[in-house]
């Protein structure tokens, strides 16, 4: 190296940190349009939508006059489909997860599983509302009923839960195990009373992920044939008489928050663009709800354990 | 029967009363059990499988009585798609330019503020700051597409026609645009987990090499997580292919052969959705042309999923 080379390596290197501070920006402002894209599409249905929030808004059916149209018969089916869809998803996804991380042997059939459950997370939605209207609707013969729609919901994330349970069964040390099989337990001794309870927290988050996701899809249930206009409630869940409990509402047609929302964004009067607002600001808030507890789980309960 | 739990209560002393066939029998019975409760959860697992097959099985089915109506040749190169029109004509290219001239809109954005995203968190951001934005993208990546469609409707498409007025209310440009926004999370979060798992060897190699942050990031950290990036992008690109509610709402519901993104037009996933708001009875030919569209799709996420396991066995890099 000669002296008068320094003034050139030093002009190399003045180039070369304003280069990392130009791309430092540019990282920062890439962020700044997902997160101001968040703040303005909140801000702004919070702005258009927030005189027709209101305790009616959620006891009234929808109408044709928009000024008294709400969101009763939505949020309700909302909830009985999410009803359906954690009952059906839960159980199989941390099951199937449980199998292939504790049971499964190495073989053809296992990866043949794996690669399926990889797959089927990057189906589209709408595709799985197509296998619901040949299969639940027609073939099985459920109708375009809560049942229908939930169990659609419940295939769609089945692979997040899976994944879930499967991540959050792995980070459990080996010797967990191998203390449990030393005292004597059997595999499945091993995995009710140490594998599930401590893997719980990733399966809640997991779980909760796969839920804040199935409130929110549209396409597969429009797909199977879901009403856009439903002026009454399905059957109640719980009964006057034994046995307390009845499932006609299974069977029941419905409309969920999605759709509602959809049906009032398509049409042209201003009026239903604020209900469209509305209803997307409460949908919104329940999806954030729910992230927030998974995120609070993960952030949380997973740093108390200590293996 | 009693379980005899590690641990737990035993009343009974393991050895005491019982007899050597009796406890021959209990240890029969538990293997029972535990043969049963494994095939329940290969049962469970199975499922999965079984939606696979029950996909292909419903859109084949239906595509093949759809094909005996109309020729494969003619769903192919037929450049108009008019189901509802007395002669109805079903050519799936205009269906095909809109779900591709969106999807490219979408992934101009996606791809490059993606990248951006996860090489400023992976490599420049405090931890602090990483913490505090991981969760705020993990939630934009969480809000229903719907309120995008709406986002774009009410938002997005008015500011664009600020710039451009002659801009229709619907066009590809800002469905495109919201979806590129929507698949951000996406592509940033698996393309930062992929740098962030290039070892930190190779980092401080560079470093001691006299490399800047910028240089390090993307001569030694990119070229390394390539195999991971590649398939965040592919995520990306089958996101943005099945994405329908956005362009649903916000890209019109006409098929428009263009590739023009200024222009309305459906989408094969958009035309779904329209057939099915309608009331179409089973077994005609609209019913079945939504699971010929379908099979479509599929086969266009299917050929990516394919790419990625080609792309992430060609890139991989063990270290």
């Amino acid at each position: 190296m000669k002296a008068e080379d320094i003034p050139l390596i030093r002009k190399i290197i003045r180039r070369n940190k304003r280069l990392e501070v130009l791309f430092a920006v540019a990282g920062f402002l890439a962020l700044l349009v997902g997160v101001l894209t968040f703040v303005a599409l909140f801000a702004q249905m919070a702005v258009a939508g927030w005189e027709r929030i209101s305790p009616d808004f959620f006891t009234n059916f929808p109408s044709r006059r928009a000024g008294q149209a709400g969101i009763l018969s939505a949020w309700v089916g909302s909830l009985l489909v999410m009803l359906v869809t954690a009952v059906s998803a839960v159980p199989l996804g941390v099951a199937a997860g449980i199998y292939l991380e504790e049971y499964a042997p190495k073989n053809l059939f296992t990866d043949i599983i794996e690669i399926n459950v990889t797959n089927l997370a990057g189906v589209p939605s709408i595709v799985y509302g197509l296998l619901a209207l040949g299969v639940f609707v027609y073939t099985f013969g459920f109708g375009q009923s809560i049942l229908s729609a939930g169990l659609t919901l419940g295939l769609l994330i089945l692979p997040v839960v899976i994944v879930a349970t499967r991540e959050s069964i792995r980070s459990i040390p080996l010797h967990i195990r191998e203390a449990a099989y030393g005292l004597g337990a059997t595999r499945w001794q091993v995995t009710r009373d140490h594998i599930v309870p401590y893997s719980l927290p990733g399966i809640m988050t997991g779980v909760i992920i796969g839920m804040s996701r199935a409130i929110g899809e549209t396409a597969p249930i429009i797909t199977i044939g879901a009403l856009t206009f439903i002026a009454f409630l399905p059957e109640s869940p719980i009964g006057p008489e034994f046995p307390w409990v009845n499932f006609e509402w299974l069977k029941s047609g419905f409309t969920v928050m999605p759709i509602q929302m959809f049906n009032w964004t398509s049409r042209p009067e201003e009026a239903f663009q604020q209900n469209a607002a509305a209803a997307g600001f409460i949908l919104v808030l329940m999806t954030l709800a729910m992230n927030a507890v998974s995120i609070w789980i993960r952030y949380h309960v997973r740093k108390d354990i200590k293996w | 029967m009693q379980e005899t739990n590690s641990g737990g209560a035993v009343t009974v002393a393991p050895y005491g009363p019982l007899s050597v066939s009796d406890r021959l029998a209990k240890k029969a019975l538990r293997n029972f059990k535990e043969r049963v409760i494994e095939l329940l959860l290969l049962g469970a697992a199975c499922v999965s499988v079984l939606t696979t097959v029950g996909i292909i099985w419903v859109l084949v089915s239906e595509s093949v009585n759809f094909f005996g109506t109309v020729s494969i040749w003619s769903f192919l190169t037929d450049t108009m798609w008019t189901p509802l029109f007395a002669e109805p004509r079903y050519g799936i290219l205009p269906l095909l330019a809109g779900t591709l001239t969106t999807s490219v809109v979408a992934l101009l954005v996606a791809i490059p503020l993606g990248t951006t995203i996860a090489i400023y968190l992976s490599e420049f951001a405090r931890p602090t700051v990483r913490e505090v934005v991981k969760p705020f993208l993990e939630l934009l990546g969480g809000i229903p597409t719907i309120v995008y469609g709406y986002f774009a409707l009410m938002v997005v498409i008015p500011l664009l026609q600020l710039i451009m007025p002659e801009l229709s209310g619907f066009n590809m440009l800002g469905a495109g645009i919201v979806m590129g926004i929507a698949i951000i999370p996406y592509v940033s979060s698996l393309a930062e987990d992929a740098m962030r798992a290039v070892p930190m060897s190779m980092r401080e190699g560079s470093y001691a090499m006299g490399a800047t942050r910028l240089q390090t990031a993307f001569r030694v950290v990119f070229p390394a997580a390539l195999s991971g990036i590649l398939s965040a992008y592919i995520l990306g690109i089958s996101r943005a292919v099945g994405e329908t509610m956005i362009v649903a709402v916000a890209a019109g519901m006409q098929p428009n052969f263009t590739v023009n993104p200024l222009e309305p037009a459906q989408t094969i996933s958009a035309y779904i959705v329209q057939v099915a708001l309608g009331d179409l009875p089973h077994g005609s030919i609209g019913y079945q042309s939504i699971f010929a569209a379908g099979l479509s799709l599929m086969l266009m996420t299917l050929a990516l999923n394919l790419v990625g396991h080609v792309v992430r066995r060609r890139f991989r890099e063990a270290y």
